[in-house]
């Protein structure tokens, strides 16, 4: 068994994980990123849209160019090793921590480190996870896996598709399906709103007429070897509305029905997780709950824009940094909680005495919300919301003035809501 | 005429109803400010898109590369381009921005590389 030593090693080579190995090799400690595929990327190579970076680099790019923008700086330097096709199985942690990896080219390795970045990014929740009944023909796909067959196997999946959920994967699949010749009968929502993005029901569905069932879902699949059809049926005030069901006779189905957090190796080694999130509990320097293992990206909570994931992580990266320079103190750090209306806040831990960024989920959709930082009770900070919505993560910050404000409570707890 | 559309500007998407007679005259209701305007006034008189689509790769390290118009494209225009489109063929090397095909049907707007296409 090949035997190795880093500093820091990177699970997944996503943009998460290419942005946290950037700084942390640049601030001169050796890097090992360790990725499953052949290619470095991530979920970035298979999404050919547009609608990436508009904050980080003020351009208007598509996912694979966002993520050679990232390559190219990880491969000019000398302390990062990549290592593809490469999958970590198993971490034994302590000092230093080992951690085991199936590469094909190598076999088993070991890997000897003191600090882990988590960021193998999040699966799609399939058939399994929501229990649709009826049989069990070939043509069911999550929409994920739909765009790698269609953007990077260059497979089209059917003729004429239903797509379940109308979270933006699904609602970009149903524009990528009509422009490769399939026809889309229609996306049908639980909820009595879509939970992508309006850009994206404007431009990926009305733009082709397509029909968005809102507050419909699928009751029914036919078909003995292939899908012949569905049934989909309206819902009022949350009971099904058999009578009014009708049938859209389609030969495949695209599952648009969420994101989780992929942690199953996390949890097997013993990193707490947040049940909201899906991910890890986090300090204010995104460390987990097992000392030296970092996380960042969508292993840590969903994000919809890869601008954030890029901040997120280069920020998880000098926190690493600072732990192998041995001045991380997580003994200084205080919680953070979730209050009214918000579903969570990460990181779930603040630093009195430096900046700290939050991203935060809604649980309600309003124009004109406030944001209401507390402390003890007592509101610390506002900031006006023109629009929240549950799809669409909210930022905040909190600076060194803010949690100045003292209290003589030893806890000093924050609550974040939204009125 | 009357059309109700969602303005995308920016992500307080407020719910436009535009009316017009001539094109000369178009009226907004529902902005909440002047980019609400010229969006629906585009969206009525030249709605334009970005199209992103994929080209098959006669060899090279992937099977399918990404592409992408440089401008967003005349509406009207989309469905030739992607003809077009499907009927490429590239061979490596290719570098990102390369442009693939030149001022499509002489709208000025450019299709390009969106990933570089190494030889194996
Ligand atoms: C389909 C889709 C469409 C999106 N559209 C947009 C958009 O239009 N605009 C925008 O800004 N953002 C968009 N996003 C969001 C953004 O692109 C992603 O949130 C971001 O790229 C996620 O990066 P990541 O590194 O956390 O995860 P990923 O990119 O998923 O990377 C995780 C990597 O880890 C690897 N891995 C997993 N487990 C292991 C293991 N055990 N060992 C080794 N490697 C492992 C995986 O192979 C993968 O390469 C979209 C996301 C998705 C899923
Ligand atoms: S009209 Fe103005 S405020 Fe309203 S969605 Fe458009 S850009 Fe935003």
């Amino acid at each position: 068994m090949i035997e190795k030593h880093y500093d820091a090693v990177v699970f997944g080579g996503g943009s998460a994980g290419l942005a946290a190995a950037v700084r942390i090799a640049g601030q001169g400690c050796s890097v090992a990123v360790l990725e499953r595929e052949n290619e470095l990327g991530g979920i970035l190579n298979q999404c050919i849209h547009n609608g990436f970076g508009i904050q980080r680099f003020k351009e208007d790019l598509t996912g694979p160019e966002y993520a050679e923008r990232f390559i190219e700086m990880v491969e000019e330097l000398d302390n990062v090793s990549i290592f593809l096709e490469t999958t970590a199985l198993e971490v034994t942690h302590g000092t230093p921590h080992s951690v085991f990896a199936y590469s094909k080219r190598y076999g088993v390795i070991k890997i000897e480190c003191r600090a882990i970045v988590l960021a193998m990014g999040c699966r799609e929740r399939n058939r399994g996870n929501i229990g649709i009944p009826g049989t069990r023909p070939a043509g069911v796909f999550t929409a994920g896996l739909a765009q790698r067959l269609i953007n990077i196997d260059g497979y089209i999946p059917g003729r004429r598709a239903v797509i379940l959920g109308s979270g933006d994967i699904g609602l970009i699949m149903a524009r990528r399906l009509t422009w490769v010749g399939v026809e889309v009968l229609g996306v049908i929502e639980i909820q009595g709103y879509p939970s992508g993005l309006t850009r994206n029901i404007v431009q990926c569905l009305n733009d082709f007429n397509i029909p968005l069932y809102l507050s419909h879902t699928l009751s029914e699949i036919r078909g003995k070897d292939r899908v012949t059809g569905v049934t989909v049926t309206p819902l009022q005030d949350g009971k099904t509305v058999t009578a009014k069901s009708f049938d859209l006779d389609c030969d495949t189905i695209l599952l648009s029905v969420g994101l989780i957090p992929d942690n199953e190796l996390s949890r097997k080694f013993g990193v707490s997780l947040n049940p909201e999130t899906g991910g890890p509990f986090v300090d204010a320097g995104l460390m987990s709950s097992v000392p030296g293992v970092f996380a960042c990206g969508n292993v840590l909570h969903v994000h919809d824009l890869v601008d954030y994931v890029s901040e997120e992580s280069e920020r998880c990266a000098s926190f690493v940094v600072e732990y192998l320079n041995g001045t991380y103190n997580p003994l200084l750090h205080h919680p953070i909680v979730s209050g009214a209306n918000v579903k969570y806040v990460i990181p779930n831990k603040y630093l009195p005495g430096m900046t700290n960024r939050f991203y935060l989920r809604s649980l309600i959709v309003k124009n004109k919300a406030e944001l209401v930082i507390s402390l003890e009770g007592e509101p610390l900070k506002r900031k006006n919301l023109a629009h929240v919505q549950p799809s669409e993560m909210v930022s905040f910050s909190l600076d060194e003035q803010d949690l100045s404000r003292g209290s003589e409570s030893r806890e000093k707890k924050l609550e974040v809501s939204i009125y | 005429m009357e059309r109700k559309m969602v303005c995308i500007s920016c992500p307080l998407g407020c719910r436009l109803t535009v009316t017009w007679e001539d094109e000369n005259d178009i009226a907004v209701k529902g902005n909440k400010c002047a980019k609400g305007e010229s969006y629906a006034q585009e969206e009525i008189l030249a709605p334009k898109r970005v199209v992103t689509a994929t080209v098959r790769a006669a060899t090279g390290a992937v099977r399918r590369l990404p592409v992408k118009t440089n401008l967003p494209m005349l509406k009207g225009y989309i469905p030739a381009l992607l003809n077009r489109i499907y009927k490429l063929e590239l061979r490596p090397p290719i570098v990102r921005g390369q442009v693939l095909l030149k001022n499509i049907e002489g709208t000025g707007v450019d299709l390009v590389a969106t990933r570089n296409l190494k030889k194996v």
